[in-house]
């Protein structure tokens, strides 16, 4: 049903719904009307009002602490201080990090250069030097030490192997 | 404690192009696959990658060129000398955790092990000599390839703590001489190329600091979707060689149409380093920048452009105080030290 002004008949096109004390009350006013009653058009401050009113919802809150399930670091330190925490959060942040990117890089958004040669089992050495290290640690908890020697000497047969610690 | 500088470092006064290019750097940036970077790592991660490193058979102390320091035990002097020397970051050298760096005996080659990544590999030359230094930064990466497992995607490429670093992780820069421009008041001509060619253009002490003497250090600023090699073609195929033509150009108006002007400066310059009994740093690196043109133009027959840059290098605070055994504090005695080192060099 089409609503006339309130105040001069012309067809309206703001509408409000006022409860006040039980009693329900409607306002239909026409553009010209409605902003000298002090109602904005739309997209203007009266949206801008309304779009701050809008409660957060759970989601937008979650998106605006993204953090970085493996370091920790959230998108706001990152924004901060412009350094990423470890590999994982080129994954975590991919979304902020593209435009970042594109823009520093001339547009550019894939890696053509030099590609590291595929370490043949480099990841089962990996496994195995946190299965090793996790072991070496539980012997020199026991002070079983020739047992942390054999491990240590394992871990050293690996190569590149990641004892931790200083030599 | 830091030595003195070898005969065969990348200061000389080399290379093709010398007179205006001081020396080339080539710089990697890589970090450790399934460590945190530097910034977020705990201190038993970076005494990881520390082992890690000295691991290599290159880094472990079996090769006698290659010497490796420990930043927590050396001193505050030694630590600026090495900025000075451009083989370590001010940001390096003031860090608190667990690092260190190897240094070749020429000083041509070092390895900051827990700067902003893991691993940062710098290669230094005399003169314009990118390939011979990307020639070289890529035989110590094949080293380091060998042993560690680097953070990498197909998409971005080697993951770098600061994402404006990630795809090759590469950075060319050359230190030019640009003082012809500067007194032709072209300098806008260097700097509206950089902003065309996406370059960076820094000081005499790389990022954050001021051209002092007319030294520029320029470098890439784009390291994704484009390969090593191409870089290195374009930056000695056209960057480098523009900017040169700049400069020489600046110095043939100078030497034609402003001859008495040069020689003026030049000579003044010359006069205040062998007569001065109080120098201050920025006054020392700005007379000896006029000399080291006044030289290449022939404009005076002494010295040898190698003096000029040691002594570039050895008015520093650190260098000057460890020479002359003065505070780095710019004090009455270290001006005085400062300007009797250079007249006796230059007397």
């Amino acid at each position: 049903m089409e609503h006339k002004c309130d105040r001069c008949e012309k067809p309206a096109q703001v509408h409000e719904v006022r409860i006040k004390n039980g009693k329900k009350q409607e306002i239909h006013l026409c553009p010209e009307c409605a902003a000298a009653e002090g109602y904005g058009s739309t997209g203007g401050p009266m949206a801008q009002q309304f779009a701050k009113a809008i409660p957060v919802p759970p989601q937008s809150q979650k998106r605006r602490s993204t953090s970085c399930p493996t370091c920790g670091l959230s998108i706001a330190k990152f924004r901060h201080h412009g350094v990423l925490g470890c590999p994982n959060c080129y994954q975590a942040f991919e979304k902020h990090l593209e435009p970042l990117i594109a823009r520093a890089q001339g547009g550019a958004s894939h890696h053509s250069g030099h590609i590291p040669e595929r370490q043949e089992g480099h990841m089962d050495r990996q496994l195995q030097r946190s299965k090793l290290l996790k072991q070496l640690n539980e012997a020199i908890a026991a002070e079983q030490y020739e047992r942390a020697a054999e491990i240590r000497d394992s871990l050293q047969g690996l190569g590149g192997s990641m004892l931790g610690g200083e030599e | 404690m830091v030595g003195p500088l070898d005969k065969d470092s990348w200061l000389g006064a080399s290379g093709k192009d010398w007179d205006i290019v001081l020396s080339s750097r080539v710089r990697l940036a890589r970090n450790v696959a399934g460590v945190p970077f530097v910034g977020m790592a705990s201190d038993p991660d970076r005494n990881e990658v520390v082992g890690m490193v000295r691991r290599i058979p290159m880094f472990a102390g079996h090769d006698a060129d290659l010497m490796w320091l420990e930043m927590e035990n050396m001193g505050d002097r030694d630590r600026r000398m090495l900025v000075e020397r451009h083989l370590i970051s001010h940001q390096f050298a003031d860090a608190t955790f667990p690092r260190g760096v190897a240094i070749s005996k020429d000083e041509r080659l070092s390895v900051m092990v827990n700067e902003e990544d893991h691993l940062r590999i710098q290669t230094l030359a005399p003169g314009l000599a990118l390939r011979e230094a990307f020639q070289r930064v890529s035989e110590v990466r094949d080293e380091f390839e060998s042993s560690i497992e680097f953070a990498f995607s197909p998409r971005w490429g080697f993951l770098t703590a600061c994402p404006t670093n990630v795809g090759c992780g590469i950075r060319f820069s050359v230190m030019l001489h640009l003082p012809a421009l500067r007194i032709t008041e072209e300098l806008g001509r260097v700097r509206q190329a950089a902003k065309d060619l996406d370059l960076a253009v820094r000081g005499y002490h790389g990022e954050g600091s001021e051209s002092i003497g007319d030294f520029f250090q320029i470098s890439n600023q784009i390291t994704l979707g484009t390969s090593e090699e191409e870089l290195l073609e374009e930056f000695l195929g056209s960057v480098v060689p523009q900017l040169v033509e700049y400069e020489r150009h600046a110095r043939s108006v100078l030497q034609e149409k402003k001859r008495m002007m040069l020689e003026d400066f030049v000579h003044r310059a010359h006069g205040t380093l062998l007569s001065a009994r109080l120098l201050g740093i920025d006054e020392a690196i700005k007379l000896l920048s006029r000399l080291r043109i006044g030289r290449a133009l022939g404009v005076v027959d002494s010295p040898d452009l190698a003096v000029i840059h040691r002594l570039l290098l050895n008015v520093q605070p650190a260098h000057l105080c460890a020479l002359s055994g003065t505070t780095m504090e710019e004090n009455d005695d270290s001006l005085s030290a400062r300007a009797e080192m250079v007249r006796s060099a230059l007397g």
